[in-house]
Order: structure tokens, then C-alpha cells, then sequence
């Protein structure tokens, strides 16, 4: 084995991120690294680059123990990374990216013909040929990618860690970096492979192990194991179970409330078509990073879509930030409550006053009664638990702070409400709160879509389930065709 | 062509086509004398702008030149009063002095994470309280070695005269040109305003750059002070007041990105020259007020700023274009 990894342990206060992970890495194989959020692929990944101290363990590279402090350090044993964000510098020539630190010199001074000949050589090997001359920035993502990847090769030379590189590239690029890859395995380098595109994985890597709660799961050859039982190891839970849904209840047919017609972003998620009806819960179901929350933040317009329109029953709508999406009667709690959800400083009733606030405009302040009427409101009827309206909204448990994050755009009495991860750090009673809290604002006529990781929850809460992969919505499930089972054969890419 | 080029090529045409608008209607400016001319009453500048492209270049600036150069003058012209000392000893141990105090913003700025605008800031109040310590009025310098070093110069061809002065700027424009595109350091300084993380991971040793540039930035505030004190031949705490904006002008007009990361020492040059031009210019019009020099520099200034925007939309353009 050209790396062992044994028993790798390592911790954060409150949690445990990599718990005794075994993982091997043989010379001239690709290995993908796989899990969800949290499962600990990026805790694993930095213990080897010297960007985290593992608390115990071990790490051995050809039978040698290695503890790096440092990337440069990790390099100059051997095992160089590539990130998703190339770590060069486009304001630099190709040539100086790749010499960087290195560079020939003649007199003291940087031969610059022998560092051109030098870099071309190098880049030469992966079969590409550029002017090296010019600028990084000029050149696209995919070859900045494959000269990240010449740099980081010829650095270390053992062992390379792909941290999802081909996640800003088109197929063709794609193509073209994995060419390159499998040069460099079958030049007998070590390579993991962290992606969350299955199709990628499969087609480039030997050997799959699934990450999950800061566990190894499983190890197998590629071979062996068929998609539907990875994506069941991926989100760990047994097909067999049953769950209790919403849809089985009869479909009840609904008004449309709005049409998104061939909405989409380059690099963010293919065009669209979508119709939510009125009162519908519709949930986007996928593995992480295949467009869940791109379609949500489209949706609300947090980014420009690029062709495509939105209707309403009036017309169209222009849904060009979100300020507009909130005039036109939107609401959107983001996935990440504590950076883009919560002001942690300011109270509960300043929190749940913000959006209101925001939409009147600053000249005219909400009286502070109608503000206290509003929080005591709100705190109540969501059952936020909190000694008072007035205390500052970062001192909730995440579950009275999602709460409060719904409270905000409830006081606005929206219409289509978008709930990305509402239930993420959430303890198991608030969970189902809000969970009843989402049926019982449909059932007075708001239309909500929720975006999800865990299959229960859109199940139990979903009238019709749309399944993302690879950035496209690839199906539409809907009344008892929404289980487990169906969702996970379609992000394993089966016929549902 | 490379496109980080283009903003150099712009200002050499400006300066090129500015030079023939002033030839068409003074032909007596196609001359070696007004040529140098302008390289002896921009010699100061040159040098001081020279530093602060580096400094600009690694992402950084430094407020604290223009303070540093008055300093400069008052520290030499009261050392040869009071002292008896030659010229060249204070020379040396001047340029110790604003290296050391260069260094000093440098290490600030790279410990403490301090932002180089204040910490510049601060410096440059520091450095001008200490002029003013010194004395607060202005002391002519009476040594016979400076009568020597002003009255030196190279008789060019055409009657024009490369002053000492002069040809020391071009020597340090020359030497900041290798600096900048020849050496380690210089790449250093691309990396670093090109962004620090990535330069980090790259392996530039951040700590060590930044202050070595601040310290050079020092240096070359101090040989310009030398210079000031030479071309006015005396020390005065108000002098050079306002010199490190228009540093940084020269250094903008000269097509290097303010932000750090993208430009040439050879287009400060230019930039320097192009802002002498519009002086001379306005000098041989005779009843153009003075002031009209910084309304056109502004308008410069303005311009290559929208140059450059232009520029970043155009590459991104065509990025996203599908180009490879």
C-alpha cells in the first residue's frame, strides 16, 4: 500500500468528526472519497495535507509514519491537492504558476526562456499545449484545473488529492482533466478522488469508500457495488423501512400559483420547468452539490437566472434579486441559519422585524408596539422557547432560531415560502414542530418548498418530491410513488 | 497580446500622443533640453513612485513617502549644519533610517494583520512630526558637495542636460524593472496582490515580502528625500506634502491595478513623465493657470481606472465565452 491510514481519530469541541477511519490508497488507483455533509471527507482530507493535527491514529506513507504540519510540508513528502477553487495565481503566467518557487536562474536573476521551456515540457506530459506566456486568467477553468494538477504532481509525485475538481466544469472539460488523471495513474501515483457526481465517480475510480457521521461505512472495489446501495450507504438508511407520508393521502388537486418555465444557471443548475400549486409542499430531494439549493436560490432570485421566465396567475414576474422575489410575495430561509439567516446581536423581535421592516423601507419605522404585539405573536404561536422577546437571537438553541427565521417571513404573510435545510442542527422535538408547523401554513393556503438531505423529513412532508443530479431535475414523484425507495433510484440514476 | 499588457500600452500611447500634440504646437518641445528637463524635476518622484509601484504591486500602499522625504531633507540639512559631517555618511545613515522605519510599517502590517493604509497612515503623521521636531523652519544646505552634485550632469546630444538627479532615476526605474520581472522577490510581490491565501499555499514566505518591500518603499523615500534636497537645495518641513498621492497617481496612470497583482515599474515611468509633460506644457503656454494640471491628471486618473474595469469585463467576457 503506498498510504495506510489506521484508526484516525479526530475531534472538535462538540463533536466527532473522523472516529477511528481506516483507509488505504494503493499505487496507481483512483479512490473516491464519498459522504454527505459532515461525514468527515474534509476533516480526513486536511489531517493529510498538515491543515489539521489529528488527535490519534496513524498515517503511513510507504510504511513511514508521517505527521505534516503544514501543506508545504505534506507536498514535500509527497502528497499534493487540488482544490475545487484552483489555489494559483491567474494574475501570473501559466509559466510562473507552475516554476513558481522554482524558477531556473541565470546570474541570479529568473531565466525566463529556460522557465518557458521548462513549464512547456511539463505541461507537454499531460498532452497539452498552451502559451505559456500568458496570463492563467486567460485560460478556462478546465486547464487551470489540469496545471494546478501539473504543479501539484511535480511537487510531491506520490500521492494526489483531487478535492472535487470538476465542480465549475462542462463535460467536455470534465473529459479532459480525467484524461489526465488517468495518466497519472497509470503513471503509478496514488490519487483520491473527492466528488459528489456519482456518474464521475464511477467512470474514473477504482475503489469507493463512503464517509458517514465521521465513520467509514464502507470500502469496495467499483465493481462490486451497484448505485442504489451506495447512495443507501451515502444516506444511511435501509430501503425496508416505512415512513409515514404526507402524499398518501389522496392528491387533491390544486390552482397553480406559479410556473417557473426553463429557469436555470450556468454552473449552478440546468434550466427548469416547475409549477408549485397552491398550498403544495414541494420538496427537492438529491445528493449534496447536485442543485438543491442552486434551484432554491434561483428561485428567489438570489442569482440571476439566465433565460426562462416565472408566471403567476397575473403574468410574468421578474425575479431579478431578491428583493423583487420578496415583493412579489417570496420567502426564503437560507441553509446556513448562522451567516446568512440571523442577526446573532439583535433580539428576537428585532430578528422577526427585519424583513418587514426591510419591505416598508427604512422611513417608516414599525411602531415598537405593533413590533412587541408581532414578536409576543410569533413567539407563541411557533412555541419559540426564550425567556423573552428582547433577548438576542443567538442565544436560542438552533431550533428556537429556525423558528424565529420562519417567524420573520411569516410576518410578511407570503405566498411561496423556500426552506432550505429548515431542520439542519435541530433537535429531534423541534424538528417535528417544524415540520407540523410547515403542514398547518399550507393548509391555510401558502405554497412551500422545501430543499432536504434527509429522505424522512421531504417524505413526510412533501406532496410531490422533485429529484436532482448532476445539477439536473432528473425526476417528478408524486402521491404513493414518493418513498425511499424511488427517490434514492433516482439519484442513483435508475428509472424510477 | 496579452491583456494585462494592454493598460502599458495605452499609457505609452497617451504619453506618445500628449508629446505630439505639445511638439505640433511648441516644436521647440522635441528637444533633448526639455527631455531632460523633465527626467531632473521628476527625479523625486520617479524614485519615490518606483517604490510604491512595488509596494502597489504586492497589494499593499504606502501613505507614509511624502512625510519620509521631508523628513529626509530637514534630517540632512540640519545634520550638515549642526554636524560638520560629510554629505555621504548622512546619506547612508538617512537611508538606514527610512529602511529601518519602512521595515517597521512592514512588519506591523504582516504581525498584526494591520491594513497598510493605516498602518502607512500613521506613519506618515510620524514621520512628519519628526521632521517639524527637527526644526520648524527652512534650512539651506550650503555644502560644497552639493554645489558639486547639482551642477553634475551628461551633456546630451542636442544640448539637453541628464542631470545627476535624472540619471539616478532612470538607474532606479531601470533596477526596479529587474526587481520587479527578474527576481524571486518580484514574483513574490505578483503572488501576494494577486491574493495572499493562494500565495500562501504556494509557498511565497509572506512575512519576509512584505516587509522587505515596505523596507525598499523606505529606501526610496529616502534617496528621493536625498534627490528633493538636492534639485531645491534645502531641507523644509512642508515639502513634499501630498507626494504620496501623487505617487500613486503616477503609478495608476502608469497602468499598474491599484488593487495589487497587475503592472509594469516601466509604465510608472511614464506615468511620472506623462504628469511632467502636462507641467511643461502648461509652462511653455504661459497663461494656462498651474492648476490645470491636476484637472487633467484627475481626468487621467479616471480614465485608466475605467481602462482597467473595461479590461477585467472584457477578459471575463470572453471567459465565459467558452474561450480556451
Amino acid at each position: 500500500m503506498l498510504l495506510t491510514i489506521r484508526n484516525l481519530t479526530k475531534s472538535f469541541p462538540g463533536m466527532r468528526a473522523l472516529d477511528a477511519v481506516d483507509f488505504d490508497l494503493a499505487a496507481g488507483e483512483v479512490h473516491a472519497l464519498l459522504g454527505e455533509n459532515g461525514a468527515g471527507k474534509s476533516t480526513l482530507i486536511k489531517c493529510l495535507t498538515g491543515a489539521y493535527r489529528r488527535d490519534a491514529g496513524r498515517i503511513a506513507l510507504e510504511g513511514a509514519e508521517i505527521t505534516p504540519h503544514s501543506t508545504v510540508e505534506a507536498q514535500d513528502l509527497g502528497i499534493g491537492t487540488v482544490y475545487q477553487e484552483v489555489n494559483l495565481l491567474p494574475n501570473l503566467t501559466v509559466a510562473q504558476n507552475l516554476m513558481f518557487g522554482r524558477e531556473p536562474r541565470r546570474f541570479g536573476l529568473i531565466d525566463g526562456r529556460a522557465m518557458r521551456a521548462e513549464a512547456r515540457a511539463m505541461l507537454a506530459d499531460y498532452g497539452i499545449e498552451i502559451d505559456v506566456d500568458r496570463d492563467l486568467g486567460s485560460y478556462s477553468v478546465a486547464i487551470r484545473q489540469i496545471i494546478a494538477i501539473a504543479r501539484a504532481v511535480a511537487l510531491s509525485g506520490k500521492v494526489l488529492i483531487l478535492d472535487e475538481p470538476t465542480a465549475s466544469l462542462d463535460a467536455r472539460e470534465v473529459g479532459m482533466v480525467f484524461e489526465v488523471v488517468r495518466r497519472l495513474r497509470d503513471r503509478g501515483l496514488g490519487i483520491i478522488f473527492v466528488s459528489h457526481f456519482l456518474d464521475q465517480v464511477f467512470d474514473l475510480c477504482d475503489r469507493i469508500t463512503v464517509l458517514r457521521n465521521g465513520r467509514r461505512i464502507v470500502t469496495e472495489r467499483i465493481a462490486d457495488l451497484d448505485r442504489v446501495k451506495l447512495i443507501e450507504h451515502m444516506l444511511g438508511r435501509a430501503l425496508e423501512d416505512e415512513v409515514e407520508h404526507r402524499a398518501t393521502r389522496v392528491p387533491r388537486a390544486r390552482p397553480d400559483l406559479l410556473h417557473f418555465e426553463g429557469v436555470g444557471r450556468r454552473g449552478m443548475v440546468e434550466p427548469f420547468d416547475l409549477t408549485v400549486g397552491k398550498g403544495e409542499v414541494v420538496g427537492l430531494a438529491g445528493l449534496l452539490g447536485s442543485g438543491r439549493t442552486e434551484t432554491a436560490e434561483l428561485m428567489f432570485g438570489l442569482h440571476p437566472a439566465q433565460g426562462g421566465q416565472v408566471r403567476d396567475a397575473d403574468g410574468p414576474l421578474a425575479l431579478t434579486s431578491p428583493r423583487a422575489a420578496i415583493a412579489a410575495g417570496f420567502g426564503f430561509a437560507p441553509e446556513d441559519r448562522k451567516t446568512d439567516g440571523i442577526v446573532a446581536e439583535l433580539s428576537i423581535r428585532e430578528n422577526i422585524a427585519l424583513a418587514l421592516q426591510a419591505r416598508r423601507g427604512w422611513a417608516r419605522p414599525i411602531p415598537r408596539t405593533e413590533q412587541n404585539r408581532m414578536a409576543d405573536d410569533y413567539i407563541r404561536q411557533l412555541d419559540i422557547r426564550t425567556s423573552g422577546r428582547e433577548k438576542p437571537i443567538g442565544e436560542l438553541s438552533g431550533g428556537n432560531q429556525q423558528k424565529a427565521v420562519l417567524a420573520r417571513w411569516l410576518a410578511m404573510n407570503p405566498r411561496f415560502l423556500i426552506l432550505d435545510e429548515p431542520t439542519r442542527g435541530i433537535d429531534v422535538g423541534a424538528h417535528a414542530e417544524i415540520l407540523r408547523l410547515i403542514r398547518r401554513l399550507t393548509a391555510e393556503g401558502m405554497s412551500v418548498l422545501v430543499v432536504s438531505s434527509e429522505l424522512d423529513e421531504l417524505i413526510a412532508v412533501s406532496d410531490r418530491v422533485i429529484v436532482l443530479r448532476d445539477r439536473r431535475h432528473v425526476a417528478e414523484l408524486q402521491g404513493t410513488r414518493i418513498s425511499p425507495e424511488t427517490i434514492m433510484r433516482a439519484i442513483a440514476g435508475e428509472v424510477a | 497580446m496579452k491583456t494585462r499588457a494592454l493598460p502599458l500600452y495605452a499609457t505609452i500611447a497617451i504619453f506618445i500622443v500628449a508629446y505630439a500634440i505639445c511638439w505640433l504646437q511648441f516644436p521647440a518641445m522635441l528637444s533633448t533640453r526639455v527631455v531632460g528637463n523633465l527626467l531632473t524635476d521628476n527625479a523625486y518622484l520617479g524614485i519615490v513612485a518606483v517604490g510604491m509601484t512595488l509596494v502597489i504591486l504586492s497589494g499593499g500602499i504606502d501613505l507614509s513617502v511624502g512625510s519620509v522625504i521631508a523628513f529626509s531633507g530637514m534630517f540632512i540639512a540640519v545634520m550638515l549644519r549642526d554636524t560638520g559631517l560629510h554629505p555621504l555618511p548622512v546619506f547612508l545613515l538617512l537611508l538606514a533610517l527610512t529602511s529601518g522605519f519602512g521595515a517597521a510599517m512592514g512588519w506591523l502590517i504582516d504581525r498584526l494583520a494591520m491594513p497598510a493604509f493605516i498602518v502607512t497612515l500613521a506613519g506618515m503623521f510620524l514621520a512628519r512630526g519628526a521632521a517639524y521636531m527637527l526644526t520648524i523652519e527652512s534650512v539651506p544646505i550650503q555644502h560644497p558637495f552639493y554645489k558639486a552634485l547639482q551642477s553634475a550632469y551628461w551633456l546630451m546630444p542636442g544640448k539637453g542636460r541628464l542631470t545627476l538627479i535624472g540619471g539616478l532615476m532612470v538607474l532606479v526605474v531601470l533596477a526596479g524593472m529587474v526587481l520587479a520581472h527578474k527576481t524571486r522577490f518580484g514574483t513574490s510581490l505578483y503572488a501576494l496582490g494577486g491574493g495572499e491565501q493562494t500565495a500562501r499555499l504556494m509557498g511565497v514566505r509572506q512575512g519576509r515580502t512584505t516587509i522587505l518591500v515596505y523596507a525598499l518603499s523606505g529606501l526610496l523615500a529616502g534617496l528621493a528625500g536625498i534627490v528633493f534636497s538636492v534639485y531645491t537645495g534645502s531641507g523644509y518641513p512642508l515639502s513634499a506634502v501630498g507626494t504620496e498621492l501623487t505617487a500613486i497617481a503616477a503609478v495608476v496612470i502608469g497602468g499598474t491595478l491599484l488593487s495589487g497583482g497587475a503592472g509594469y515599474v516601466f509604465g510608472t515611468l511614464i506615468g511620472v513623465l506623462t504628469m511632467g509633460l502636462i507641467q511643461t506644457y502648461i509652462v511653455f503656454d504661459g497663461s494656462l493657470s498651474s492648476w490645470w494640471t491636476k484637472i487633467v491628471i484627475g481626468l487621467l486618473l479616471l480614465l485608466f481606472i475605467l481602462l482597467q474595469k473595461g479590461l477585467l469585463k472584457l477578459s471575463q467576457s470572453r471567459l465565459a465565452g467558452g474561450g480556451t
